[in-house]
């Protein structure tokens, strides 16, 4: 790929944020900062107990408060039919609760007001009255004939939700009798939550004169809801517009549809004026959309040399109360079957069970292709416990048995066909960044010391970029995405797509690439998305999808406005299009490289100087569907030391090896994998969303549930390969989830070496100082 | 609702005056009442300093402050860093070094190190990790925040503010 000049700013260069401007004044526009005149405030009453039947609901004291317009309950909106919504997987959930209460903050009421205070007065005075139930808490007991049944509502009278496998059970059964070695482990990944910055929140506004609703909505998917809006709601969906606004990071929480969107949306139809709802952080930790909770078992058969023969994941997962996971329709594990990672496994077979339990719902996807974290754990995990069992090096090990660059594409044993790939070249890069031979030495001689060291690899393979349409779908709606790109008279351009940026840069990465197209200067290019009155329809942004749908129906809308633009040119230039060649930001004529028509004189010619037979005007629009997902891939190193007093650990050093195909701005993929380790970071060693038995839960405050502030995290040294997807537009794959996806296992992996020569083969994250204290207590290395 | 009162502050070098129930908190008067939105709520426990203002030369959570204890301050919010419409080498800083992602915690991270480098004109590393240790981020993992400061540290000393 010609790269281009740094005014025009195309891939390749390291731009400098466009939306950073406003930013950086306090001048950005999230949700919460949109007043509109007569707006009044809503505030969610919510359950105290993780399972209770509902007796009755007392509004009279709170009605009392000055201020209080409405109180709506369960009853309320089941009589319009809304008690109820769809979830994005098959199954249903309670706006407000009627009957009873599945989860601990499940929603029960919503109070409006005319000021944000009296909402939440008024909250605490609305009385219910529950009768406790048993609670079930263990989703391996979801399934025992004396667990309670949670979901009345079913047809089923269990808690199985669904089961899911893929792969050949004989043939990978087979392999394991026959196996010289067979490994395995029981890794959880526990449930946690993408916590962004910004709550989830609305302002709903419906206009009774024109009966147009508009909402201004923390949303990953504004087309999606609006549609969702339009079939649960009932408002033809022309009369709907979702704003999505600036967004205060996203990472898979802001997908679903919440009840108090729905809740918000009915006040404003009810009483005609504007309603605000803004979760407060323990809301939004305690009842939105977590992350994980995935109960997994690997096991590996292997000849005795190390090559692997076959691989046999069984896995339990906690959905909460209600399947709420926003995933492709048809993957209720979504694309976990990429377990077998990064390495060449002739045989292998995964099967899933889904369970309700009394939790909060979702089993969203947290930065992530929809449960590919976990199963990039999982494999990485279980590659180093065959390693120990073999005494090989992880390295040697995964060397020998990582699919071969000569072998791209490659079929996985799980029906996936990975586009590219180059394994071998990232593990070199980041062995010899970290320098490992040297650490392997000292290690050793730490060890005779008595020091606890330990160098954790993670060589982990994604999948990204859902579509292709064929497979996706989200409640049908197939998983293409789309750009417009309109060329102004002056050459300057707008773009609009069907995605929408959290903070990752999209309003200066998609006009780098039409400057890429076409030459336009990027500063020129202003782009806009999430207004679904004026974008094109779109899936949003999630699992990596931007650059490989929109990023790509960017580029092809750009190459159609080529087309034209060379038409144009021919006509100015006195020649037939075939005597043209194209260079950044002109068309000219070959062997005359004087006789050229600018871009910009193209487009002034498009509205002032029409060629004969062409349309007026300079633009196109592309809904690009990917003819596969793109496969990113790296190799990840954590060092890590323990202190054999507290068990404190502290990463030492941590390289990692990215490979995302070509890339469009280099300064905005390394902050993605800063942000994104660090997510990894904090995952591996402090946070967990855990519940006490009866249901309470007790990670529901920033108090209880840990953040990394900067003194914690790690310095992270960066590198990558480039192994363009050869189906995609201009080669790229996609970054902002290998960092999430690929680090905990090497910061898991780092820490069970660190202690493997005491025998340890496995901890469960969070890998807290305590847990690690309570190891060295056992095994007596501290008093 | 408790009677209001009349709360005077001078916010970014200027004269304002609302009226506020005791309880009303800081962050609100300053988004609802005075109309600077660029101060923001991330948390309901002060761990994620998105709402962090400047306050008699101190920064404080503002979620944590009620507005009448602001009354007769002078309180420094994001919007009063811009010096005679040019960017203050904070601001530019954390462009230059792309020092934010969603944006959502940079009002509070700009006060957070204003007021370090008030204090402390050349912070080491270390130094500038403690000094935004009360303000979360959730999307740069602070490497590129920690180099903003450097930035803005070595051109306030060359000359700028």
């Amino acid at each position: 790929m010609q790269k281009t000049s740094a005014e025009i700013s195309g891939m390749g260069h390291s731009m400098k944020r466009k939306e950073d401007s406003r930013f950086i004044q306090g001048k950005g526009n999230y949700v919460d900062d949109v007043n509109l005149p007569g707006m009044v405030y809503g505030h969610m009453v919510r359950s105290p107990y993780a399972h209770a039947r509902l007796k009755s609901i007392n509004t009279d004291a709170a009605k009392k408060v000055p201020g209080v317009l409405a109180i709506i309950t369960g009853e309320d909106l089941a009589k319009a039919n809304l008690a109820w919504m769809p979830t994005l997987s098959n199954d249903k959930q309670m706006v407000l609760a009627t009957g009873k209460v599945l989860f601990q903050a499940q929603e029960v009421a919503f109070v409006v007001a005319e000021d944000r205070y009296a909402a939440a007065d008024a909250a605490e005075l609305v009385e219910v009255e529950y009768e406790e139930l048993p609670v079930l808490v263990d989703p391996h007991k979801a399934m025992d004939a004396d667990a309670p049944l949670l979901r009345e509502d079913r047809t089923e009278k269990n808690n199985h939700i669904f089961h899911w496998e893929v792969g050949d059970k004989a043939a990978t059964d087979k392999a394991f009798k026959e196996a010289a070695v067979v490994s395995k482990v029981n890794a959880l990944s526990p449930r946690c939550h993408p916590a962004p910055l910004e709550t989830c929140g609305c302002v709903a506004d419906f206009n009774k004169a024109t009966e147009k609703l508009t909402v201004w909505l923390t949303s990953q998917a504004p087309h999606v809801h609006r549609t969702v809006f339009a079939l649960v709601g009932g408002i033809p969906e022309q009369n709907i517009r979702i704003i999505s606004p600036d967004i205060g990071g996203g990472f898979g929480n802001k997908v679903p549809v919440y009840p108090g969107y729905v809740c918000a949306v009915v006040a404003s139809l009810t009483l005609g004026l504007p309603v605000k709802w803004i979760e407060t952080r323990s809301e939004n930790l305690q009842s939105t959309g977590f992350a994980r909770d995935y109960h997994m078992t690997a096991e590996i058969a292997a000849d005795k040399e190390g090559k692997v023969k076959a691989l046999r994941v069984k896995t339990l997962a906690d959905h909460g109360a209600f399947n709420a996971a926003a995933q492709p329709t048809k993957f209720p594990a979504g694309l976990f079957s990429i377990c077998t990672g990064s390495y060449e496994f002739p045989q292998s077979f995964c099967e899933v069970d889904g369970v309700y339990t009394n939790k909060a719902p979702g089993g969203i996807a947290y930065r992530c292709s929809f449960r590919v974290t976990e199963a990039a754990y999982l494999i990485e995990r279980a590659m180093d416990v065959l390693a120990d069992d073999l005494k090989m090096d992880p390295v040697e090990l995964r060397k020998k048995n990582f699919v071969p660059a000569a072998k791209f594409p490659y079929k996985s044993p799980l029906g996936w066909t990975y586009d590219s790939g180059d394994y071998h070249a990232a593990m070199k890069l980041a062995l010899d960044t970290i320098g490992y031979d040297a650490l392997l030495k000292e290690q050793a001689e730490k060890r005779k010391k008595g020091e606890l060291m330990g160098i954790g690899i993670s060589s982990f393979t994604e999948i990204v970029g859902a579509g292709p349409a064929h497979t996706f779908d989200i409640l049908g709606i197939k998983m293409f995405d789309s750009a417009e790109i309109r060329i102004h008279p002056t050459g300057k351009a707008i773009c609009r797509m069907g995605t929408k940026s959290q903070g990752q840069g999209h309003e200066t990465t998609y006009a780098q690439i039409v400057a890429q197209e076409l030459g336009i200067p990027a500063k020129d290019v202003q782009v806009e998305e999430g207004d679904t009155d004026t974008a094109p329809y779109g899936l949003g942004t999630y699992a990596s999808r931007s650059t490989p749908t929109s990023g790509a129906a960017t580029a092809m809308a750009a190459r159609k406005i080529k087309e034209k633009a060379r038409k144009i040119a021919a006509f100015l230039l006195e020649v037939s299009e075939q005597d043209l060649e194209w260079e950044p930001g002109k068309f000219f004529v070959k062997g005359a490289p004087s006789k050229a028509k600018t871009i910009q004189e193209i487009a002034f010619a498009a509205y002032t100087n029409i060629p004969p037979g062409l349309e007026a005007g300079l633009e196109a629009v592309d809904y690009y569907d990917p003819p596969n997902l793109t496969f990113p891939f790296g190799t990840y190193i954590a060092v890590v030391d323990i202190d054999k007093g507290t068990g404190e650990i502290k990463v030492r050093r941590f390289v990692a090896v990215d490979d995302c195909g070509n890339i469009i701005n280099p300064m905005i993929v390394e902050g993605q994998i800063h942000g994104g380790l660090t997510e990894g970071f904090a995952i591996a060693f402090m946070q967990e969303i855990g519940y006490d038995e009866s249901g309470n839960v007790q990670g529901g405050t920033f108090m209880d549930y840990l953040i990394p502030t900067a003194v914690e995290t790690p310095h992270w040294e960066t590198g990558k390969t480039t192994t363009p997807s050869p189906h995609h537009p201009f080669g790229a794959k996609g970054i902002g989830e290998s960092p999430n996806v690929g680090s905990p296992a090497a910061f898991v992996n780092a820490v069970v070496d660190a202690l493997s020569h005491l025998g340890v083969k496995h901890i469960d994250m969070p890998i807290t100082p305590w847990k690690v204290w309570n190891i060295l207590k056992e095994k007596g290395i501290t008093g | 609702m408790a009677k209001k009162e009349l709360i005077k502050l001078k916010i970014n070098g200027k004269e304002r005056e609302a009226a506020a129930e005791p309880r009303l908190l800081l962050v609100h008067f300053i988004r609802e009442a005075l109309g600077l939105t660029g101060t923001h709520v991330g948390c309901d426990t002060s761990n994620c300093g998105a709402c962090t203002v400047i306050m008699n030369g101190k920064t404080v959570k503002s979620c944590t402050v009620f507005a009448v204890q602001a009354d007769g301050a002078e309180v420094m919010t994001v919007e009063g860093l811009l010096q005679n419409g040019a960017l203050h080498p904070l601001q530019e800083g954390f462009k230059e070094e792309h020092g934010l992602q969603c944006g959502f915690c940079t009002p509070g991270m700009l006060m957070s190190t204003y007021a370090l480098l008030q204090k402390n004109p050349q912070p080491s590393e270390e130094q500038i990790r403690w000094g935004i240790s009360g303000n979360l981020c959730r999307c740069t993992g602070y490497q590129n925040i920690v180099k903003a400061v450097q930035f803005a540290s070595k051109k306030m000393a060359q000359g700028g503010k």
